[in-house]
């Protein structure tokens, strides 16, 4: 069974999860990852042909096996040095870590970059990409060899309430018992949909900020009946975040 | 339930960036030495993020600090809980003289074995030439140096030859001849994710051209010949094709896994260095064979007699024979019982 998240168990009981990468943003980054390497090499060779002119063999020598060590050392020397990345992997933000959360290895990295020549087999990743279809931990052969993984890492913010939950008169807060009941009724994810309605209000366009917050509104008002004068003179959006005040709120508030 | 995220993650921030900070020195340093104490103290901070997470991932919050943890804790179990060796800064003396030898004995019954399959192709490509000798065209694809031709053809033309035919390409040529092998190597290793069948293809088919090249001559009475010419690179050049074709059986071993109760990962964990350390040595031996090839094994007599390069060839295969059965080797060595 294919899966787009890895869950991990610590011995200490705790789950942490790991986004796969899927086929498609792997070939992408191969793509860019492929144009590194042709750059690498055109230096490669205006370089040679330097020595081309002093002596023709070496110079032919010098391609050759600059060629074949950048062709395969790039991998294994961008994945060490950045901790599981290449140029590629990086800017579709994918890492390579190992598929038990442990610390990735020298050898793993070189174990799953020499199995490529494997993976590409006739032509452009295609065994890669077939055994990576069916793999429930999307690796391809050299993953599965290396035991690693590649996820996805999207960009991580630091959390900033103080500009949604700033010390606001809360109509909700005058019912405390409601206040509890919904407290208790909002699922993670709602609660986190509000949040990101609130943080991403300004990106949206006017009337379709309106139509969301009433959308909203509508869907939170029926998790808990509050009575009339608690909600009657303010807007959806207002009911929003009154309702993730009620939510996240701190415990001065209480 | 809902937790009171703002006094939460004002009262445990500075908990995770302390963790934060520590992982960091440790990822960018992996000499870093901590005492009891700091270990103790970092096993802490993980902990306690740890059941941060666990909070967070059971009551109602927004998705950004619980991926942020994730990564926090993901970070700090591989350190915690990684049990391989860490190797502290690399020497290539311990390397060449311990580690590699150590580890083709620990895996020999996997170089018997790949060493079993290329004989066996010598035997069935030299049956082959000897019972029917048009086959050669067949059994060598390739033409270089003359190969399909005549023996007795090619040596006088090498005998009498006025000329260097290498003259001012020999690096090229060495450095083509390293390249290619080491691409065959790297290949006889990683077609061992076939279960072997690739690997023992590749051995076998490697097998039938040195066997059939060698009966071709020796037919032709050129034994002399054929010995200076393949001894001084083939003494190292086959027996680093063979010790790639042993990682292509060890990598085949851990994936079938006969009578092991360690799960698939656990094998594949248990050889993974053990492969690396073979392929760079087959990769070194393949520079060297490349460069013997190039600029010894292509001139023949009168230029140097047969005698000395089939001397130097015996001489550095009873020296690579030494290398692999005794380099390294100490009175109670560990860790080397044959896989």
């Amino acid at each position: 069974m294919k899966t787009a998240t890895l869950l991990i168990r610590t011995p200490e009981g705790i789950v942490f999860s790991q986004v796969l990468a899927g086929p498609v943003t792997r070939c992408l980054a191969w793509i860019v990852d492929l144009a590194c390497i042709s750059v690498v090499l055109s230096f490669l060779r205006l370089f040679v042909k330097l020595f081309l002119l002093i002596s023709p063999s070496f110079g032919a020598a010098l391609e050759l096996i600059g060629y074949f060590v950048i062709s395969i050392g790039y991998g294994i020397f961008c994945e060490w040095s950045w901790r599981g990345q290449t140029v590629g992997k990086r800017v579709l933000r994918l890492r390579v870590v190992d598929a038990e959360g442990l610390r990735l290895q020298f050898n793993q990295i070189v174990t799953r970059n020499l199995l490529r020549f494997v993976d590409l087999m006739p032509v452009c990743y295609f065994v890669g990409g077939v055994v990576c279809w069916f793999s429930g931990k999307g690796q391809r052969l050299g993953d599965i060899a290396a035991n690693t993984i590649v996820i996805r890492q999207p960009r991580l913010a630091t959390p900033d309430l103080d500009q949604l939950l700033a010390h606001k008169y809360n109509s909700l807060q005058l019912h405390p018992h409601l206040a509890a009941r919904l407290r208790q009724r909002v699922s993670p994810a709602e609660a986190a949909t509000a949040l990101q309605a609130l943080v991403r209000r300004d990106d949206f366009e006017a009337v379709a900020r309106v139509e969301l917050f009433g959308e909203l509104a509508r869907h939170f008002r029926g998790k808990v009946d509050f009575p009339a004068e608690a909600t009657e003179g303010i807007t959806d959006e207002q009911y929003i975040r009154n309702v993730v005040g009620v939510v996240y709120r701190t415990r001065a508030e209480r | 339930m809902i937790i009171d995220l703002q006094r939460f993650l004002a009262n445990e921030r500075a908990c995770w960036a302390e963790l934060e900070g520590l992982l960091d020195r440790l990822e960018a340093d992996p000499d870093v030495k901590m005492s009891l104490e700091q270990v103790r103290y970092f096993h802490q901070l993980y902990e306690r993020t740890s059941a941060d997470l666990a909070k967070i991932t059971t009551f109602s919050s927004e998705p950004e600090t619980r991926r942020y943890l994730e990564s926090l804790v993901a970070r700090a179990y591989g350190e915690i809980h990684e049990t391989r060796e860490r190797r502290r800064g690399f020497s290539l003396a311990e390397w060449l003289f311990k580690d590699l030898p150590r580890t083709f004995r620990r895996h020999v019954r996997a170089f018997w074995l790949s060493l079993a399959i290329t004989v066996a192709g010598c035997l069935f490509g030299g049956l082959a030439i000897d019972l029917d000798p048009d086959a050669k065209t067949v059994l060598i694809p390739f033409n270089q140096f003359g190969l399909v031709e005549d023996p007795n053809q090619r040596v006088a033309e090498e005998e009498n030859a006025t000329t260097d035919r290498l003259a001012g390409e020999r690096t090229e040529f060495s450095t083509a001849l390293m390249t290619n092998n080491v691409h065959v190597s790297i290949l006889a290793m990683a077609l061992g994710m076939t279960y072997g069948v690739g690997t023992i293809v590749l051995l076998f088919y490697n097998g039938v051209i040195l066997g059939a090249i060698s009966v071709d001559y020796i037919h032709a009475g050129q034994t002399v010949f054929l010995l200076g010419w393949l001894l001084p690179h083939g003494s190292v050049e086959i027996p680093s094709i063979v010790i790639a074709g042993q990682c292509g059986m060890v990598l085949a071993g851990a994936l079938i896994g006969w009578g092991k109760r360690v799960t698939l990962a656990g094998r594949l964990r248990a050889v993974s260095r053990d492969l690396v350390t073979l392929i760079f040595g087959v990769a070194l031996m393949l520079v060297w064979a490349g460069f013997i090839e190039a600029f010894l094994s292509q001139y023949h007599e009168p230029v140097i007699p047969y005698a000395v390069k089939i001397a130097f060839g015996l001489t550095e295969l009873a020296l690579l024979t030494f290398y692999f059965a005794k380099c390294g080797r100490t009175p109670k060595a560990a860790g080397e019982a044959p896989s």
